[in-house]
């Protein structure tokens, strides 16, 4: 009884595609037929079974199973034997023993070096021509910095860090370069756990390591904290600096009351919900998802960016609004695999929008929306943001 | 009301602490810890309500008295 085919294009720059919109209202819990994967796929679309289902370990994230829909077969370049990819107890293990780096006290402690690098990279904006690529310029090398700062990357590997991790999310670049550079980086991190074990810092690695984590383990958890925040995280930041740009009036009410900022950061996050593909897991028997039977084997997508859209939590889901202070978002998924950098996105994401305010009053687009190029597939986000300042 | 937390469940993400800083705080291992399991009615009490609701591995519930 497949029906349709699965549609996961967004139709306009901002909103989930129309099919996953009318879906939510006739057919919240939908057997799709998936077009170039051969199978079929279940599209979970209202907000309460969105979370239902996140919170349910029988839908399964263990993506070295072979019937897994991000299996690398399917998703080349898909992160493996990392808690993003497994079921527990491993993951409630693993996750366990890291999660203590990314409470909110010690995420609010990395604000001085995060407001360091974000004024660095503003100071070069305003020394050069005064217009430019944001996400070449900003975007990009802010999480990765800042990734790089919590594994202890020393100051002068920082330029190689960064040109290998900008390489590995460009879609443009070819396979044999984003190959290349992936192999760079994780060859890099080696370096950087084995210096550790002779010598332990004060950083992530040489914690995990003291606190049990073999080395293909440490290794394994730079990497995911580089491939889960560093292109996300990147495309937040040029995604909210468009949108301020382009609705001037959001922009002058954080100009007006700055305090409002933490929540404008989490209606942005809502908004774009970027990180669909997060929402992909595998039915490990047959489970039931409002009054439907899903049987076991079944592919489900928990289609995060249209349950944050759902009118029956979100009131005039479209619109952008800063009052709204909802929390109760999905962006950074749900349940036990809920983004475990999410604090530090959230950081990142206030001190740019707060130091683009507050140091580049002449910021604008120099290129209309409707001619921006968006990332299709994949997290969401815009390859380039070209701005004068 | 009463906060009940299981410290087994939660994952850390600290979402309560982000909603009711005044009642929720992090161990070093990234665990909920409740500083005040009784909020009075009101501003703190909502909050807790909205921490309940957010609350990424439902590791928190408010009972009766
Ligand atoms: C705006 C930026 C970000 C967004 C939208 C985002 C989104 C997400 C989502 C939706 C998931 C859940 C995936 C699933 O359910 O399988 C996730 C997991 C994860 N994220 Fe993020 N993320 C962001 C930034 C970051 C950053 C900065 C870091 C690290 C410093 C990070 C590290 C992780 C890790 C390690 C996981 C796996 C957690 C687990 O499986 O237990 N993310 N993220
Ligand atoms: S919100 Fe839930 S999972 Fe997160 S720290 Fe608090 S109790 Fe733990």
């Amino acid at each position: 009884m497949l029906k349709t085919d699965f549609d996961d294009a967004r139709t306009e720059p901002y909103g989930p595609p129309e099919q996953h919109r009318e879906l939510q209202s006739t057919n919240p819990v939908a057997l799709l037929d998936w077009a170039g994967r051969g199978r079929g796929v279940w599209a979970i679309t209202k907000y309460d079974d969105v979370r239902a289902v996140l919170s349910d370990f029988r839908f399964s994230s263990d993506r070295s199973k072979p019937d897994h829909p991000a299996h690398a077969a399917y998703s080349p370049g898909t992160i493996q034997g990392q808690i993003i990819a497994m079921d527990p107890p491993r993951h409630s293990l693993i996750r366990g023993r890291v999660m203590g780096e990314f409470t909110v006290k010690k995420v609010a402690a990395l604000r001085p070096r995060i407001e360091q690098i974000v004024d660095e990279a503003i100071d070069a904006m305003l020394a050069g021509p005064h217009e430019g690529d944001l996400v070449e310029a900003l975007a990009l090398p802010l999480p990765s910095m800042v990734i790089g700062e919590l594994l202890g990357v020393p100051y002068e590997d920082h330029h190689f860090f960064q040109t290998n991790s900008a390489i590995y999310t460009d879609q443009r670049a070819t396979p044999e370069e984003r190959t290349a550079a992936t192999a760079a980086i994780r060859e890099y991190i080696a370096t950087l756990v084995d210096a550790r074990l002779d010598t332990p810092g004060v950083d992530i690695l040489s914690r995990q390591l003291a606190a049990g984590a073999t080395r293909d383990e440490a290794i394994g958890l730079g990497f995911l904290l580089l491939i889960a925040g560093h292109e996300t995280t990147s495309n937040m930041i040029s995604l909210a600096v468009m949108t301020l740009l382009d609705q001037p009036e959001l922009l002058q009410q954080l100009r007006d009351d700055p305090a409002i900022l933490p929540k404008a950061v989490e209606e942005l996050l809502r908004y774009f919900t970027i990180a669909e593909v997060g929402g992909l897991r595998l039915a490990t028997e047959d489970l039931d998802v409002h009054g439907v039977t899903i049987p076991a084997g079944s592919t489900v997508w928990a289609l995060t960016n249209t349950a944050n859209r759902d009118p029956e939590v979100f009131p005039e889901p479209d619109r952008i609004d800063f009052s709204r202070g909802a929390r109760n978002h999905v962006a950074f998924g749900f349940g036990p695999h809920q983004c475990l950098g999410q604090n530090v996105a959230r950081l990142e994401l206030e001190v740019v929008l707060q130091r683009i305010i507050d140091r580049l009053p002449n910021l604008r687009l120099t290129v209309p929306v409707s001619q921006l190029r968006f990332k299709e597939h994949g997290n969401f986000g815009l390859y380039e943001l070209p701005l004068a300042w | 009301m009463k906060i009940i937390a299981s410290r087994t469940v939660c994952i850390g993400a600290g979402q309560c602490v982000f909603s009711a800083p005044e009642s929720f705080d992090q161990d070093d291992d990234g665990k909920v810890v409740v500083l005040d399991d009784s909020p009075e009615p009101g501003a703190a009490l909502a909050a807790v309500r909205e921490a309940v609701e957010v609350c990424p591995s439902r590791a928190l519930s408010l009972v009766a008295d």
